[in-house]
């Protein structure tokens, strides 16, 4: 019950103090925009093309996209030391690991809803057949960047290279859940669409496993 | 005279030793805080101050040695003290602390940050709570203001109504005047006056003598990390934290 409390205090702080700043849907939304146009019009790829390739793409600027928005995760909760205020007021660590991860999430799978009619139509895939199955990939894809990149973005928030450490750390971890997310995606943009249960299954057990991990030893993570 | 709703609980440092690396921030620290006791650590910067109340609030573990909280249910300050009772201290009166920098959030209001804390600590009546700490820092009038907009004394009013949300039985108080104009630094004092009349126990760090150095009724001075003096004398004390003796 401590936990739950906690949890929603700091989800609905992370949610406000977002929304007042707008620091990181901005850069986030700009960058995938950016990426998504850019290769577009570069490549201008065909309609069998944009099916075999734009997953991939748009995988990869979500991971980028997300690196960038971890990185002040808890680099901000420094400036007035409020991290230890956070630590001397929960009974439970893992609220704050709990809070951050659901926000991440959240301010992830925003971005990707608010981009995928863009890719659509500049990359003419239909997707609208099959929304939900997507929308299942983004929330699990974007779950398994959230946990890691909350917890390597506490580990690097206390190093000295913090703004070269996360990506460091991030990128190798995270290829597994690109390379599951970008197989699932492609199966589902398919011209006969089909989920790959066997990615899903991989995306939900990298999920599970994260998530206990930082439940066991998140509160190390927020040791000086 | 003890306060109803907390235990006075003491300090107690044993062999407290912090290690950086090579660099030793605090070596054989031994001495005990009675409950209710109000103490000032002197010392020149890097002596140690911050680092052995950071370890007192619980956010840095140190490299050897033990900390316990002496309970004195019911006890008067500087009585003899009970068995240790540790696991007590830490789900009932966990310290309130005021660091270097305001541990609150720019982006939120004063009252945002504090509902924020108080609902954190499980604070009974955090709304209530909140509006009479707010009344009582003289910030209630700016309670909607976003803590971004407040001066740096404005900021130090809302840390310290923070750390004083959940009633705590021990203030941790790392420079608490840092911002304070001449106003500010005679309401601080009354208010920790109060406090320490009602039994709360007070370790803070100071420089010089101000009217917040006044209610020390003990002064320890740091030196390269070791105790260099400890004492409850009053001129004593006054020396002490005026580098007077040094």
């Amino acid at each position: 019950m401590s936990l739950l409390s906690s949890t929603t205090a700091l989800l609905g702080k992370e949610l406000r103090t977002e929304f007042r700043s707008r620091e990181l849907l901005t850069t986030t939304v700009v960058f995938i925009l950016m990426v998504i146009v850019l290769f577009s019009f570069t490549f201008d790829p065909t309609y069998n093309e944009s099916r075999r390739f734009g997953p991939g793409l748009l995988w990869l600027a979500f991971l980028f996209a997300a690196s960038l928005m971890l990185q002040p995760c808890f680099l901000r909760e420094q400036n007035n030391d409020t991290l230890s205020a956070l630590r001397l007021s929960v009974s439970d660590p893992f609220a704050i690991f709990l809070a951050k991860l659901v926000a991440n999430t959240l301010f992830l799978l925003f971005t990707e809803v608010l981009m995928l009619p863009v890719f659509a139509v500049l990359y003419n895939v239909p997707v609208l057949r099959v929304l939900g199955q997507l929308l299942l990939v983004f929330f699990l894809g974007s779950l398994g960047v959230s946990i890691a990149g909350t917890a390597l973005s506490a580990i690097s928030a206390q190093a000295r290279m913090r703004e070269l450490l996360l990506p460091l750390l991030l990128l190798p971890l995270l290829t597994p859940v690109l390379v599951a997310s970008t197989q699932v995606t492609v199966g589902l943009l398919d011209a006969t669409p089909f989920l790959e249960w066997k990615g899903v299954g991989f995306l939900l057990v990298f999920d599970v496993i994260f998530l206990t991990a930082l439940w066991l030893f998140g509160e190390y993570l927020l040791e000086e | 005279m003890t306060a109803p709703g907390f235990s006075p609980t003491g300090i107690r440092f044993e062999n407290i030793e912090k290690r950086y690396g090579g660099l030793a921030a605090l070596r054989r620290i031994r001495f005990e805080i009675t409950p209710g006791e109000c103490v000032a650590l002197a010392g020149r910067n890097g002596s140690g101050k911050t680092t052995l109340l950071r370890i007192a609030a619980g956010l840095v573990r140190p490299s050897s040695g033990d900390l316990t909280f002496p309970l004195a249910a019911g006890a008067p300050a500087g009585a003899p003290l009970p068995a240790l009772n540790t696991e007590a201290v830490r789900a009932n009166a966990s310290a309130g602390f005021v660091a270097h920098a305001t541990m609150v959030y720019d982006e939120l209001t004063a009252e945002e940050n504090l509902l924020l804390f108080a609902r954190l600590q499980q604070t009974p009546n955090a709304a209530e709570r909140v509006e009479k700490l707010l009344h009582e820092v003289g910030l209630f009038d700016r309670r909607d203001s976003l803590v971004r907009t407040f001066s740096r004394g404005m900021r130090q009013r809302v840390a310290i109504a923070r750390a004083l949300l959940h009633k705590p039985s021990i203030l941790l108080l790392d420079e608490p005047s840092t911002g304070l104009d001449p106003q500010g630094v005679a309401w601080l004092a009354a208010t920790l006056r109060q406090l320490r009349d009602t039994g709360r126990t007070i370790l803070m760090s100071l420089h010089g003598e101000s009217e917040i150095s006044m209610l020390a009724t003990r002064a320890i001075r740091l030196d390269a990390g070791l105790i260099v003096a400890d004492t409850r004398t009053g001129a004593e004390v006054r020396s002490i934290l005026t580098f007077a003796d040094a």
